[in-house]
C-alpha cells in the first residue's frame, strides 16, 4: 500500500468525529484511513496463518505418495493385512529407507491433521476458554504422538 | 450454528463437509494407529495380538472404511490445491470434483478384493 496520498482530502460532514479533519482555516483535511504513523507498530501481525496454509497444501502433496504408497504396501501386495505381524515390521525396519519412510510420514501426517483440526476447534467452539482448552489438549497429544512414534522407529529392537 | 461455518453452497459444500470429516477420521485412526504400533517395543507377542484385532472381519471392513476416507481426502485435496494455484483451477473445480469421485469409485472397487482378501479367504476359502 502506498502511503503517497495528497495532503488534503474532503471529508463529508457526517465524518469528522474525530476532530481530525477539521484544520484551522476551515478546510475538512483527513488524514488517509490507513496512514502508518509513528505509533503503528511496525508489524502489526505475523504470517503465521499464512505459512499453515501453505504448509498444509505442501504436506498434502507430500503424503498423497506417502500415505497412499504405505496403503498400498501394508494392505495390498503380498497377501494385504494377513501378513503384517512383528517380523514384517522388523524385515521393513532394518532398512534405513523405510525407517525414514515412516518417519517422514508420521511427522508430516500428525502436523498437517493437527493444525487441521486447530482450524476445526476455531471454527465449532465459540467461547474462548473452550478454545484453549480445546488446543491445549490438542498439542498435548500431538507432541506425545510425534515423539513416541519418533523414539518407537529409532529404538526398535528386532531381538526384544 | 456458529457463525460462518455453513453456506448455502451446492457440490462444493458438501465436498468441503466430507474433507473436513475424513480428515478428522483420519486424525483420530493415526492416533490409535501410532499407540498400537508402539507394541512393537514391548514384546513380538503384544503386538502380534494387538494386529489379530485387524484381521476380525469387522475391523477389516472398517479398515476399508478408512481407505475409502483416505483416498476421498487425498484426491479432494489435490482438487483443493489446484483450485488455489492453477489459474484455471477455479472454473474447473466442479468437474475437478466430478473426475475426483469418478476415480474414488474405481479405485474403491479396485481396492475392495485386496483389502478385504483376509476376511473373504476365511470366510469363503481361497
Ligand atoms: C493423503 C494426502 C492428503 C492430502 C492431499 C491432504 C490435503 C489437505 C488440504 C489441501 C487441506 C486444506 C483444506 C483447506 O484449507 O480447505 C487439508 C485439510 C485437512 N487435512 Fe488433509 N490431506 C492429506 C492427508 C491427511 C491426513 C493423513 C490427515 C490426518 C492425519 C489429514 C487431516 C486433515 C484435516 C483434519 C484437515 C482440516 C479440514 C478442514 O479444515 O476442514 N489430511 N488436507
Amino acid at each position: 500500500m502506498s502511503t503517497e496520498t495528497s495532503p488534503v482530502e474532503l471529508v463529508s460532514s457526517s465524518q469528522p468525529h474525530t476532530g481530525k479533519g477539521l484544520s484551522a482555516d476551515g478546510v475538512h483535511v483527513i488524514e488517509p484511513p490507513r496512514a502508518r504513523t509513528p505509533r503503528t507498530p511496525r508489524v502489526t501481525r505475523g504470517n503465521f496463518e499464512m505459512w499453515a496454509w501453505l504448509f498444509m497444501r505442501l504436506s498434502g502433496v507430500v503424503l498423497v505418495v506417502l500415505v497412499l504408497g504405505h496403503l498400498v504396501i501394508q494392505l495390498v501386495v503380498d497377501g494385504g493385512v494377513s501378513k503384517i505381524s512383528f517380523a514384517f515390521v522388523a524385515g521393513r525396519w532394518a532398512s534405513p529407507f523405510w525407517q525414514g519412510w515412516d518417519l517422514l510420514m508420521l511427522w508430516l501426517a500428525m502436523l498437517h491433521g493437527s493444525n487441521g483440526l486447530r482450524t476445526v476447534i476455531n471454527d465449532y467452539a465459540e467461547r474462548a476458554n473452550t478454545r484453549l482448552w480445546l488446543k491445549s489438549l490438542l498439542l498435548v497429544a500431538t507432541v506425545f504422538t510425534v515423539l513416541l512414534g519418533t523414539l518407537v522407529i529409532f529404538t526398535f529392537d528386532p531381538n526384544i | 450454528m456458529p457463525a460462518g461455518t455453513l453456506y448455502r453452497g451446492r457440490e462444493g459444500m458438501w465436498s468441503w463437509v466430507a474433507h473436513r470429516v475424513t480428515g478428522v477420521l483420519i486424525f483420530f485412526f493415526l492416533f490409535a494407529h501410532v499407540l498400537d504400533t508402539a507394541l512393537v517395543r514391548v514384546s513380538p507377542e503384544a503386538y502380534d495380538n494387538v494386529i489379530a484385532t485387524y484381521k476380525v472381519w469387522f475391523v477389516n471392513l472398517m479398515e476399508y472404511g478408512l481407505v475409502a476416507a483416505i483416498l476421498f481426502h487425498a484426491l479432494n485435496g489435490l482438487r483443493v490445491i489446484a483450485v488455489d494455484f492453477w489459474s484455471k483451477g477455479t472454473r474447473y473445480q466442479r468437474q475437478m470434483l466430478w473426475s475426483v469421485v469418478g476415480l474414488w469409485v474405481l479405485l474403491m472397487a479396485g481396492a475392495f478384493y485386496p483389502v478385504l482378501k483376509h476376511t473373504l479367504t476365511t470366510w469363503f476359502g481361497k
